[in-house]
C-alpha cells in the first residue's frame, strides 16, 4: 500500500480521533505521524481545538421560562 | 434501563423539584440547539423547548423506560420542532450531504501538487500556536473562545448542528445519528468538515494577530 501523504492525513484525522479506522489505515497513519512533524502539529492543534470548543458557553432556557415549568411540575404533582 | 436513570425517573414522579430543575437548566442547552435547528427564530426554539417539557410532565408517569429518559425527552422535542417547522415553512433536507457540505474540506493549495518534489505533502508545516492557547483560564484561550464562536456561527447548518451537539455540548456519535437521524459516515463527514473549518479558522486567526 502506498506511503500516506499529509492531504491524506488531514482527510481522515477525524475517523483517526472518532477510532473508527480500520487497523490498516490506523497503522498507516501512526506511520506517517511517526516521521512527520507538520502533521503531529496538525492534529495537536485539532486538539487544542476540540479542547476550546467544548469550553464555548451555550444558552439554556431563561430563569422565567424555567421557573414557569418548575411551576406546572409542582401544579401538576399536587 | 440504569439504576441511575431509574431513580431519577422514580425522583420526577415523586415530585422532586430539584432533580426536575436539574433536568431542565442541562438539557434544555442542547434542546435549544436542536429546537434552532428546525425553527426560524430564538424566540420559536425557546417555546418548542417549554412545550416539551410540559409533554414531559403530562406524559411522566406514562412512560414505559423502553428508552433511555434523555431519549425520550429529545424525540418528543425534535417531534415538536419539526412540526412547528412544517407550519413555519421551514424544511431542511437531511438525507444527503450534498450542497455546501461537499468539496475539499482543507484548502488543496497548502499542499504539493503532482509534478512537484512531495505530491500530497505540505508546502509549509501549519504555523505553531502558542503553548497557551488552550490553557484553561489563560487570556489567549478566552480571546479564542469568542473567536471560535464567530467561526462556528458561518458553518454550513448542519455542519453547525453536528459539531455543537459534538463538541461543544458533549454528545456521543450514536446519540447524534439518532438525534438527528443520520447515518454514522454522514454524521461523521459533517463533522470532519465542521472540525476541519474550526481549526482553519482559529489558524487563520492567530495567524493574522
Amino acid at each position: 500500500m502506498a506511503e500516506l501523504g499529509c492531504q491524506e492525513m488531514v482527510g481522515l484525522v477525524t475517523e483517526y480521533l472518532e477510532g473508527t479506522l480500520g487497523p490498516r489505515d490506523r497503522r498507516r497513519i501512526e506511520e506517517h505521524l511517526a516521521e512527520c512533524d507538520a502533521c503531529v502539529r496538525y492534529i495537536e492543534q485539532m486538539r487544542e481545538t476540540l479542547k476550546l470548543l467544548g469550553t464555548v458557553p451555550v444558552d439554556t432556557l431563561s430563569p422565567e421560562a424555567q421557573s414557569t415549568l418548575l411551576e406546572a411540575f409542582r401544579d401538576l404533582k399536587r | 434501563m440504569g439504576r441511575e436513570e431509574g431513580e431519577l425517573i422514580a425522583a420526577l414522579r415523586a415530585g422532586d423539584e430539584a432533580v426536575f430543575s436539574r433536568l431542565v437548566s442541562e438539557w434544555s442547552r442542547s434542546m435549544l440547539t436542536l429546537a434552532r435547528h428546525f425553527v426560524s427564530t430564538e424566540a420559536s426554539a425557546e417555546e418548542v423547548v417549554q412545550e416539551t417539557w410540559l409533554a414531559v410532565i403530562k406524559g411522566l408517569d406514562r412512560f414505559e423506560g423502553r428508552s433511555a429518559l434523555r431519549t425520550w425527552v429529545y424525540r418528543i422535542l425534535v417531534n415538536t420542532a419539526k412540526s412547528r417547522g412544517v407550519k413555519e415553512h421551514r424544511t431542511l433536507p437531511w438525507s444527503s450531504v450534498a450542497g455546501d457540505d461537499a468539496g475539499p474540506s482543507l484548502d488543496p493549495a497548502l499542499f504539493q501538487s503532482t509534478g512537484e518534489a512531495y505530491p500530497g505533502h505540505w508546502r509549509a508545516a501549519p504555523t505553531a500556536w502558542p503553548h497557551d492557547v488552550a490553557v484553561e483560564g489563560s487570556v489567549l484561550a478566552g480571546e479564542l473562545r469568542g473567536e471560535l464562536r464567530t467561526v462556528v456561527d458561518a458553518l454550513p447548518d448542519r455542519q453547525r448542528l453536528v459539531l455543537t451537539l459534538r463538541d461543544v455540548l458533549g454528545h456521543s456519535s450514536d446519540e447524534v445519528c439518532q438525534l438527528l437521524d443520520i447515518s454514522q459516515a454522514n454524521q461523521r463527514v459533517l463533522l470532519h468538515r465542521a472540525r476541519t473549518a474550526v481549526r482553519a479558522g482559529l489558524a487563520a486567526y492567530l495567524e493574522g494577530s
